[in-house]
């Protein structure tokens, strides 16, 4: 059991805390309730709030290290997970993958091959890699470290991985696999737990005003009257990320002050 | 055999199919020598990475059938990036989960196999060939019926292999250099060290030996033959070299480093390289 200081004595104790450990801390919820799952984060922040995750509320996540082999948090091998067998995982369903998203739109359909035309596109981006697959056999949620109109689009140029207008579209069968968990972004949180699977807005990072991610959002966000704030790093989850998961600060890097 | 009487095997036209995933134990040595001939008009099947990059760079690619091309370490490829951009080659791109089993469908001598996947993504869009199947089962699901990746020849790399074609891994993964063989009329192996049957085993488990001599037309020694993707435990990626590739314009790091006569002189090049930065 770690003893938590006093709020008073945490305040001045430590510095405040950054968005990026909103972030972190965001992206960490994502995995909360999971249990036995392969924890997929793609890029620094996921990967940072697996671990939190991991240390803190979900200790029976699995993680890799990065590629083959699956490891405690102290590096202890305790498993071994080839991309044939994490493929296997994928359509078993025992993973919770966090993807990024070069686009995405109100539903959660997502892009991450190319930008433009498909046959002849302005930017090729990564290709389609798993997201088609993913996001009909396990929870995706996903990770953008810049909100903008740009990501955040009406529609994306090439759906990769599957929103829920098309998910509905399969019928129960086809869709019934298929859920989409968080939004995490480096202004607030959002979901698609509204009557017609439009993205909401659960919360906003503190320091961000809702109509900063409004201006930001390249379509209508279902927003309620109230919106909380992303919450606060508890003292020992906020000592974890800066003493063990992060020592180096690379979060910051991710997302600036 | 040699590198050079491997690719001399192959035939413009034809569809081939590249081992490891990504800039991980890429047949490079395979793909260099491939760059030294003519052949061109390829169909391209791969977990792509520079192999795909060199290849479309160089204009060899007719079509390339893959669900993405990384350097893992660059995330985006930059020759398939500027290849794909000028409109240099058709593509079929697919699904990570459906290019496997394609394979397995192209080695189990089935016409395709059913995968949950690419359902409701665009994915069916710009691929119209794609057909879909329904389970005959009480359940009555569609599943998109991922066709068989069968191969004219494959290409892959691995640790050690004996001179038979019994090849072995020694790193965390095996990729599906396997199953690319299975899938290929002719596969062709590439490895840091060719060995005698009996060494393959003697500190190493039996489960190491991926690709079997029955799926394998030829066995080439090619010390750092992966090079500069990651070759575990035998070499790790040459980050910095794998740098200066995505950064030098491509007439440029051809020129210095793989218009020489094989692959000695492109090892020596990169070596030359590597001193120069000290």
């Amino acid at each position: 059991m770690t003893v938590l200081p006093s709020a008073a004595e945490g305040s001045a104790a430590l510095p405040p805390v950054t968005r990026a450990e909103y972030c972190v801390v965001a992206c960490a919820e994502a995995w909360r309730g999971d249990g036995e799952v392969l924890a997929s984060p793609m890029g620094l922040i996921p990967s940072f709030g697996a671990r939190l995750a991991k240390r803190t509320f979900a200790p029976d996540l699995l993680l890799t290290d990065g590629e083959a082999i699956l490891v405690g948090l102290d590096g202890t091998v305790e498993g071994w997970l080839p991309y044939r067998r994490h493929l296997a995982m994928v359509t078993g369903g025992r993973r919770h993958v966090m993807m990024g998203a070069s686009q995405i739109d109100r539903y959660g359909n997502q892009n991450i091959s190319c930008i433009g035309s498909w046959e002849r596109p302005s930017r090729q981006l990564l290709g389609v890699r798993g997201a088609p697959a993913n996001t009909l056999n396990n929870p995706v949620s996903y990770w953008i470290p810049r909100h903008s109109p740009r990501v955040f689009v009406d529609r994306v140029d090439l759906v990769c991985g599957v929103g829920y207008d098309r998910a509905a579209g399969l019928g129960p069968q086809g869709a019934r696999y298929h859920r989409l968990p968080r939004v995490v972004s480096n202004l607030g949180v959002f979901d698609f737990e509204t009557p017609d699977r439009r993205m909401r807005l659960v919360s906003v990072h503190p320091g961000v005003d809702v109509a900063e991610v409004v201006a930001a959002t390249g379509f209508d966000l279902v927003i309620g009257a109230q919106v909380p704030l992303t919450r606060e790093p508890a003292a020992d989850e906020l000592r974890l990320i800066r003493e063990v998961v992060d020592p180096q600060g690379l979060r910051e890097r991710e997302v600036p002050a | 055999m040699s590198a050079d009487e491997a690719v001399g095997r192959l035939a413009s036209g034809m569809t081939l199919g590249i081992g490891g995933w990504g800039s991980r134990r890429k047949p490079m040595a395979l793909v260099r020598a491939l760059l030294r001939t003519e052949i061109t008009d390829l169909t391209v099947v791969s977990y792509g990475g520079p192999d795909v990059g060199m290849l479309a760079a160089a204009g060899r690619i007719r079509r390339l059938v893959a669900p993405f091309a990384t350097l893992d370490s660059i995330p985006l490829e930059p020759h398939f990036r500027a290849a794909r951009e000028r409109g240099a080659f058709e593509l079929t791109e697919l699904d990570e989960a459906m290019f496997m089993w394609g394979l397995h469908a192209a080695a189990n001598r089935l016409p395709f196999l059913p995968v949950r996947a690419a359902l409701g993504s665009d994915v069916l869009r710009v691929n119209p060939q794609l057909r879909t199947v329904t389970s005959p089962y009480e359940d009555g699901e569609e599943f998109v019926a991922a066709p068989a990746l069968r191969l004219d020849a494959a290409l892959v790399h691995v640790n050690r292999a004996d001179r038979l074609g019994n090849g072995q891994y020694l790193g965390p993964d095996p990729y599906f250099d396997d199953l690319f063989c299975e899938a290929a009329d002719a596969a062709y192996l590439s490895c840091e060290q060719v060995v005698e049957t009996a060494e393959l085993t003697k500190d190493a488990a039996p489960q190491t030996l991926l690709v079997s001599r029955h799926s394998v037309t030829g066995v080439v020694e090619a010390p750092n033959g992966a090079h500069f993707t990651s070759c575990a435990p035998d070499h790790g990626r040459d980050e910095a070299f794998q740098k200066l590739y995505a950064t030098t314009p491509w007439a440029e790091f051809a020129g210095r480093f793989l218009s020489g006569p094989g692959e000695h002189a492109y090892q020596s090049a990169v070596r030359a390289w590597h001193e120069e930065q000290k």
